[in-house]
């Protein structure tokens, strides 16, 4: 891929970083950036949290644009269409992950920041005007899917859907917990209502309660340090998926699941957890992965959104609140996804 | 005024217990009930001796109530069946594992997952329906539900066959549920001991490719010249184990003492999974990113139901499995305990009650 030598507006730490902009090759796709969620991964590797930043970096794998050009090659996509990308660009597309469409689950995987591309350049995220995809890894966004709203489903929805189906947490009647309510956790909500699930809460936050229950529909709410409804629900979920990314105690956790009850962790936290073995052998339970989705299911994902009206609930900020936004974000503050509009804050 | 174990029931039974923390056996007169309409008796030919036996008579858990007369792997000839029963008779060959009972009206138990029964009785330490507490298999004579004894088929060596009623059941089951069963899979087993041979021989009868991950090198010839093990790692060698990352289905984790999972869930492929069937007491740790980055699972599971032990022996008799065993008599029983704290047998013991129990 050849890089031409221009350079194109991003922002990152209020100034002007630039940027080569790629030639969109036979198989890419480039894209007018419209709107980016803010994913707290982003602020994870913005910080160095994980130990692997390589700066600068230009976060943002929630995005969607337009089509602004397509190479002679593309198939799936023309000028003008919706779409969105996700948090990978890349793969080997020969592995037997990839051959499966489990794209991220290449050990080869090119993220769509703070990676390398093929041809050793960096790769820069969606707080940014515009990027070059190759078509594989770009999603149709479907018409009746709000921009704003949907952009966080590229990250966020992903990442709950795909475990959800892989774990078999989607049959109706069944009782889900959702530990954490932010950006991962009311999209599990709103997916686990969609699937005709019970749906239980689980929060450190009492003031979370009433949003929980009237705005995103959940059945109903457990606080974990309130130790009498704990002790209450024991027993009483099939599944839950665990949203936080601080690191937290299992044991209330697997006491809440039922005989064959599976808790799968969907957050990161940078520090081990403490795994107790006997509730595990006593139940029969699982604790799970998972890694956000491959360009198949998230497809699937988003088609399953348009169909249900899910889209995140979000706060859409200028580009320039962005610093504020993670101060927020560190904090909890934010129902439940920032989404920066960057068409309109961000322009050459 | 409470009755002494002696006389609590009608017939005069002898076994060896424990009698407190330092876990001494001793020989010990009790006594059982009369053969119900639904139970059988049986005279008790051989008993295996459980790690879990182990951990009961120093009470390592905190549940323990003495006296204690351990044993859950229980095999012997049925001397007398009661009026109702319609699966056992007289003279026929039988086991009785960890349970002896269960609610047998919960949702569990109708799926025969009685192990699982929030009521589940165990075979000893436990109390039973009429108020009375379990005695194991170290003794003389059993009496049991139908519903918890299974048949010994013909073919199956007695002594061998005792441990598969724990150790066999409880590597079984997971094979199963986990579908780690299937030819072709590579399996991890981690500790070659009592559950981890085992785990071995079902292992290699259902077609998997199986390595053995273990501290001990000296196990190697062992594990792969006699049980069958197509490789074996030693975990401590970390360029074996590197070398050997993204290799495995599945791994059967039997070890009980406190350890580290990342090297083992590095042995895993993507979507493999860890099933620990050892219950260390103390949590372990767990990374959040190996288990996310290959769709990563750590399971549990727990014995197994009766029907599905009923299911195990017959699977091992079809294959002749068996453990591999030191038979012992019963007055070595002590000096079997501190070897089997130290790992040092091949790879059970099982006491040789019909020819060494005897009423002193």
């Amino acid at each position: 891929m050849k890089c031409l030598n221009q350079t194109h507006k991003v922002f990152f730490d209020s100034r002007s970083v630039p940027r080569a902009f790629w030639e969109n090759g036979d198989e890419d796709v480039t894209i007018k950036i419209l709107f980016c969620g803010v994913c707290h991964s982003d602020l994870h590797v913005a910080k160095n949290e994980w130990g692997f930043t390589n700066y600068p970096v230009v976060p943002g794998h929630e995005m969607v644009g337009t089509v602004m050009k397509v190479g002679s090659d593309v198939k799936k996509f023309k000028v003008g269409e919706r779409v969105g990308v996700g948090v990978i660009v890349g793969s080997c597309k020969k592995c037997e992950s990839c051959q499966q469409d489990l794209e991220n689950y290449c050990p080869q995987t090119i993220f769509t920041y703070n990676s390398h591309y093929t041809d050793g350049t960096k790769t820069y995220g969606g707080y940014s005007d515009m990027i070059v995809v190759d078509e594989r890894y770009v999603l149709r966004f479907p018409d009746n899917l709000p921009l704003e709203g949907g952009a966080p489903l590229l990250c966020a929805g992903i990442t709950v859907y795909s475990p959800m189906k892989y774990y078999g947490m989607t049959e109706p009647g069944k009782h889900l917990g959702v530990a954490g309510l932010g950006g991962l956790g009311h999209v599990a909500v709103k997916m686990g209502k969609a699937f005709g699930l019970k749906v239980t809460v689980i929060s450190s936050s009492p003031k979370k309660e009433t949003e929980a229950i009237e705005r995103l529909g959940a059945d109903s709410f457990l606080v974990t340090s309130d130790p009498a409804k704990m002790k209450a629900a024991l027993g009483t979920m099939d599944y839950i998926i665990d949203t936080v990314s601080a690191v937290h105690p299992l044991l209330p956790l697997l006491s809440l699941l039922k005989l064959n009850g599976k808790l799968v962790t969907v957050g990161l936290p940078d520090k081990p957890l403490e795994l107790p073995i006997f509730p595990l052998v006593l139940g029969r339970k699982l604790v799970g992965g998972s890694d956000i989705g491959g360009m198949k299911e998230t497809q699937e994902m988003l088609d399953f959104c348009a169909k249900h009206g899910i889209a995140a609930d979000v706060e859409v900020i200028q580009m320039d609140y962005i610093n504020t936004a993670m101060e927020r974000l560190a904090k909890s503050d934010v129902r439940y996804r920032f989404v920066i509009d960057v068409a309109s804050s961000l322009s050459q | 005024m409470a009755m002494s174990t002696e006389n609590e029931h009608p017939v005069k039974a002898f076994g060896w217990a424990a009698r407190d923390t330092t876990g001494h056996l001793s020989p010990f007169r009790f006594s059982r009930r009369a053969t119900g309409e639904k139970d059988v008796t049986f005279k008790v030919l051989y008993c295996g001796i459980c790690h879990s036996d182990l951990h009961n008579i120093k009470n390592e858990w905190g549940i323990t109530s003495y006296p204690v007369v351990p044993g859950h792997e229980i095999v012997g000839m049925v001397t007398e069946v009661g009026t109702k029963v319609t699966k056992f008779k007289v003279g026929d060959k039988v086991g009785v594992g960890c349970m002896v009972g269960s609610c047998r009206s919960c949702a569990n138990c109708k799926e025969d997952l009685e192990n699982y029964c929030p009521e589940m009785i165990l075979t000893y330490g436990a109390k039973y329906y009429d108020g009375t507490i379990t005695h194991g298999g170290y003794s003389d004579i059993m009496v049991s539900d139908e519903h918890f004894v299974i048949k010994i088929p013909d073919n199956l060596p007695l002594e061998g066959s005792a441990p598969l009623l724990c150790a066999g059941i409880t590597v079984y089951s997971p094979l199963k549920y986990y579908g780690l069963d299937k030819a072709g899979m590579h399996l991890g087993v981690v500790g070659l001991g009592g559950l981890g041979h085992m785990a071995v021989k079902f292992a290699k009868a259902m077609g998997l490719k199986v390595t053995v991950i273990s501290t001990s090198p000296n196990k190697k010839k062992e594990a792969m010249d006699h049980l069958g093990a197509d490789a074996f790692l030693v975990s401590r060698n970390t360029k074996e184990m590197e070398l050997a990352m993204g290799t495995i289905d599945g791994i059967i984790d039997t070890v009980s003492a406190v350890h580290a999972l990342l090297p083992v869930i590095g042995l895993l492929k993507t979507n493999g999974k860890l099933v620990m069937v050892g219950a260390p007491e103390k949590p372990l740790e767990l990374l959040a990113f190996p288990l996310l980055m290959g769709r990563k699972m750590v399971g549990g599971s727990g014995i197994g139901g009766i029907k599905e032990t009923q299911e195990m022996i017959d699977f091992a008799a079809k294959h002749n499995i068996v453990a591999d065993i030191e038979l012992i008599p019963m007055d070595y029983v002590n000096t079997a305990m501190e070897r089997l704290s130290k790992a040092d047998v091949k790879y059970r013991f099982v006491i040789d009650i019909v020819n060494s129990l005897k009423p002193s």
